[in-house]
């Protein structure tokens, strides 16, 4: 459909919040607590945060929850039953406030949960998934979306962008059939638009690196001593895939009691020792340095390569989440540069 | 209102505990039936994981014996056991987890009264504590299909 | 550090050591772990307020063993670590250069491991004071207020395990929170899952912990969990009157005891 522009005020985006929650749906929204801001089932419009520069989780756990119920079994005389849950079921979630790299991160993992097999159960939850996104006033050092062919603007993800304009108020651009059956619903709390500008509200990110380079020389740079050099430092834990809105690893685990229970997926990272060792005791990445170029081939060869997408969006959680400052910003200015043999 | 019938696991060492509970019952004491004793070689066996699994099982309370100071089979795995559940009970403390949970005991093969006694104690003991609803909404809690699909 | 840089060289140099392990300036004002095989690269290391990070947590690691003999920077935290790593047999004391660093910031002269141990019993030990207040006041509470406290606190922790990575004692290649066969811990990250992960990893570190405070500090959620085993540490001495990280032959308190240990609990 062809985008259109609104206008709506703060008292207003208040009331278009509390409407939605109204009409039954799960609001996904910042709010800061416990010395973060981080995204929350249903908070009140008041506590929502407007001003934070990045959450630290992604919203990723709206459709690929850290823990999943897949199915459940129980077990009788008879045999094992399956218990299969009803997807049909899950709750309308709105992403609410979510940045353009976050709203962004949905078509890399619509097309990670249908590349070959699709994924009926995180298919559920992204059907009935609106996502209202907004504009980046601010930025740090951490975020590189423009290295990433996104802006602080950009409307890819999102059924709404808002964008926190000089006099107060919000652009609204209304961009699917989904975001106008919203806008449409709540038309009272819109207003018209006069051609607000929003390229000079919005937060300069510069140009870190070329992308197409990193993943030209990753490409012959699998065995550079450069993973070696960059990576002794990282202690393996998984904190920079949790908190990534692309990473998408996880583990199945089975939960039972007397032969009756669960089957559950949960967050998994490349990133641990465990991960890839087989049962005959061989582990084909055995060493940090080898997961750690792991998880930069995947994002930025592997999946580009195979999937058409950039496994990264530029949010900066990762480098902001490592407890060893393993800033992924600055390897990859490193990777572009990196001389590799052809 | 009837009365709470607590469920209580026991875990005993093969040596001291489990022969006096066999002596409770040869000597005919009668005692509270709420107890499922599980046997182990010694007390120093009996890691901290098997009392929380108790618990995540249901148990609304553990009773944990096994042989007096310097009557260990094994020579020293009381006094191990002892310094594990001291430091068990100060974390549970700390995290505000009642430690009057789990009952800690040193029943001798002798002592056949002492474990009727202990037992019955223990009962009573987490009877007025009341069922472990805490710990047993953990279980049940933290998967939201579990909410929307009943 | 002018000092901490030539000592460094010195020790390359020489071939005393062939890798040096410290500190360096990191991106956005950060300080940073930075490894050093190349005399001529020393100039890099620092060390100021911002040098938190427990840097012992490296000699465990599969590709830092490989350097053999290790120079490491090492304030306090980073002694005490290396003390339990050598008595619980991880690295071997001859491998280990430790450049110490005093109480005010001065290169400390410690030709052995025995001299850490000597340095390392002339210094009060227990846990920074900011986080012993937070532990005070949370011992000042009731238990129902406690309980509320950590359940609100650990339901998040979606066990990304950085806490256990940044811990030079969480050394163990398979941690017993992977152990399916069968499975001790509940291994999802629901509240009950979370519960039984954190009191396994301050079960573990009972009279091991020497109170760096790095696996909170580790937390991408912030979840205090450093708190759990720096209040153990406490709790090891009041009751056993034992300290980690105070000598190379200790043995940790739960791998020991004494017949006479006092408890008032047991019937
Ligand atoms: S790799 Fe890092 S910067 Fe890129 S999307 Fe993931 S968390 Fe954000
Ligand atoms: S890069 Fe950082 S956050 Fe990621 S595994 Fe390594 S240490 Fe952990
Ligand atoms: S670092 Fe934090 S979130 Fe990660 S496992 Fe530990 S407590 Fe949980
Ligand atoms: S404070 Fe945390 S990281 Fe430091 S030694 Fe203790 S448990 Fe390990």
């Amino acid at each position: 459909m062809t985008p259109e522009k609104k206008i709506i005020d703060r008292v207003a985006l208040d009331k278009l919040y509390e409407s939605l929650k109204a009409a039954g749906n799960k609001m996904f929204a910042p709010v800061f607590r416990n010395e973060q801001t981080d995204f929350e089932y249903n908070p009140n419009a008041s506590e929502i945060s407007y001003n934070h520069i990045q959450t630290t989780q992604s919203v990723k756990n709206t459709v690929f929850p850290k823990i999943e119920n897949l199915f459940r079994f129980e077990s009788s005389q008879k045999g094992v039953d399956l218990l299969n849950i009803d997807f049909t079921k899950v709750p309308r979630v709105v992403v609410w406030n979510a940045h353009p790299c976050d709203a962004a991160a949905f078509s890399a993992l619509d097309s990670v949960f249908n590349w070959d097999f699709k994924d009926e159960i995180y298919n559920s939850r992204r059907e009935k998934l609106a996502v209202i996104g907004m504009s980046c006033i601010k930025a740090d050092e951490n975020c590189f979306c423009t290295s990433v062919d996104l802006n602080p603007g950009s409307v890819k993800g999102s059924d709404i962008l808002l964008t926190p304009l000089a006099n107060g108020t919000y652009l609204a651009e209304i961009l699917t059939e989904q975001g106008k059956a919203i806008a449409d619903a709540n038309a009272s709390l819109f207003t018209a638009s006069n051609g607000e500008n929003k390229e000079e509200v919005l937060a300069k990110v510069e140009k870190q690196f070329d992308h197409s380079k990193v993943t030209e020389n990753l490409a012959n740079g699998f065995e550079n001593p450069f993973w070696h050099e960059f990576s002794l430092r990282c202690i393996g834990c998984g904190a920079c895939a949790y908190v990534c809105p692309i990473c998408t690893c996880f583990d199945i685990q089975d939960e039972s009691k007397a032969g009756n229970g669960r089957r559950l997926r949960c967050w998994d990272s490349c990133g641990f020792g465990l991960f890839t060792l087989h049962t005959s005791g061989h582990n084909p990445r055995e060493i940090q340095s080898q997961r750690w170029r792991q998880r930069v081939m995947h994002k930025f060869s592997y999946q580009p390569d195979r999937n058409e997408f950039i496994g990264c969006v530029g949010c900066g959680r990762c480098s902001r989440a490592c407890p060893v400052d393993m800033n992924i910003l600055e390897q990859l200015v490193a990777l572009e540069k990196l001389e590799v043999a052809k | 209102m009837e009365q709470f019938e607590p469920k209580l696991v026991a875990f005993v060492c093969n040596w001291c505990t489990y022969a006096g509970a066999d002596l409770t019952g040869t000597s005919r004491i009668k005692y509270a039936t709420n107890v499922r004793i599980i046997r182990f070689p010694c007390t120093g066996r009996i890691d901290f994981m098997l009392i929380s699994k108790a618990f995540a099982n249901g148990a609304d309370g553990v009773i944990v014996s096994g042989c007096h100071p310097n009557d260990c089979h094994y020579t020293s795995g009381n006094f191990h056991a002892r310094r594990r559940w001291m430091s068990f009970n100060a974390m549970l403390t700390f995290m505000g987890i009642d430690p009057d949970r789990i009952i800690f005991s040193w029943v001798s093969a002798a002592e056949g009264a002492k474990w009727a006694d202990v037992v019955n104690q223990s009962v009573e003991q987490i009877r007025k504590l009341g069922p472990f609803t805490e710990y047993q909404k953990l279980v049940q809690s933290g998967i939201e299909e579990e909410n929307f699909n009943g | 550090m002018d000092n901490l840089r030539q000592k460094a060289k010195e020790l390359l140099e020489s071939k005393t050591v062939n890798l040096v392990i410290g500190y360096e300036n990191g991106t956005n004002g950060k300080a940073r772990a930075v490894f050093i095989t190349d005399p001529e690269k020393t100039g890099k290391l620092i060390y100021d307020e911002r040098c938190k990070q427990n840097l012992a947590v490296y000699l465990n690691k599969h590709e830092v063993k490989h350097y053999g003999k290790i120079a490491i920077v090492a304030p306090l935290m980073v002694m005490r670590s290396i003390l339990v790593l050598v008595s619980e047999c991880q690295v071997k004391k001859e491998n280990i250069v430790a450049l110490g660093i005093g109480e005010d910031g001065s290169l400390l002269d410690f030709p052995s491991l025995e001299v850490v141990e000597k340095y390392v019993a002339k210094i009060p030990l227990g846990n920074p004071q900011s986080d012993q207040e937070i532990l005070d006041k949370l011992n000042a509470m009731t238990m129902e207020q406690r309980r509320a406290f950590w359940q609100n606190e650990l339901e998040r922790c979606f066990k990304c395990y950085a806490c256990r990575a940044a811990c030079p004692m969480c050394y163990c290649l398979r941690c017993t929170v992977e152990c399916n066969q069968p499975q001790w811990i509940s291994a999802p990250a629901h509240p009950l899952g979370n519960l039984e992960w954190h009191m396994l990893r301050t079960m573990h570190l009972t009279g091991r912990c020497v109170s760096c405070g790095d696996c909170g500090r580790a937390c991408p959620l912030n979840i205090p969990i450093h708190l759990l085993t720096m209040q153990q540490a406490e709790e090891a001495f009041h009751m056993f009157g034992v300290r980690a990280g105070t000598s190379m032959k200790a043995e940790s308190a739960l791998s020991t005891y004494k017949p006479d240990d006092k408890e008032n609990f047991i019937l």
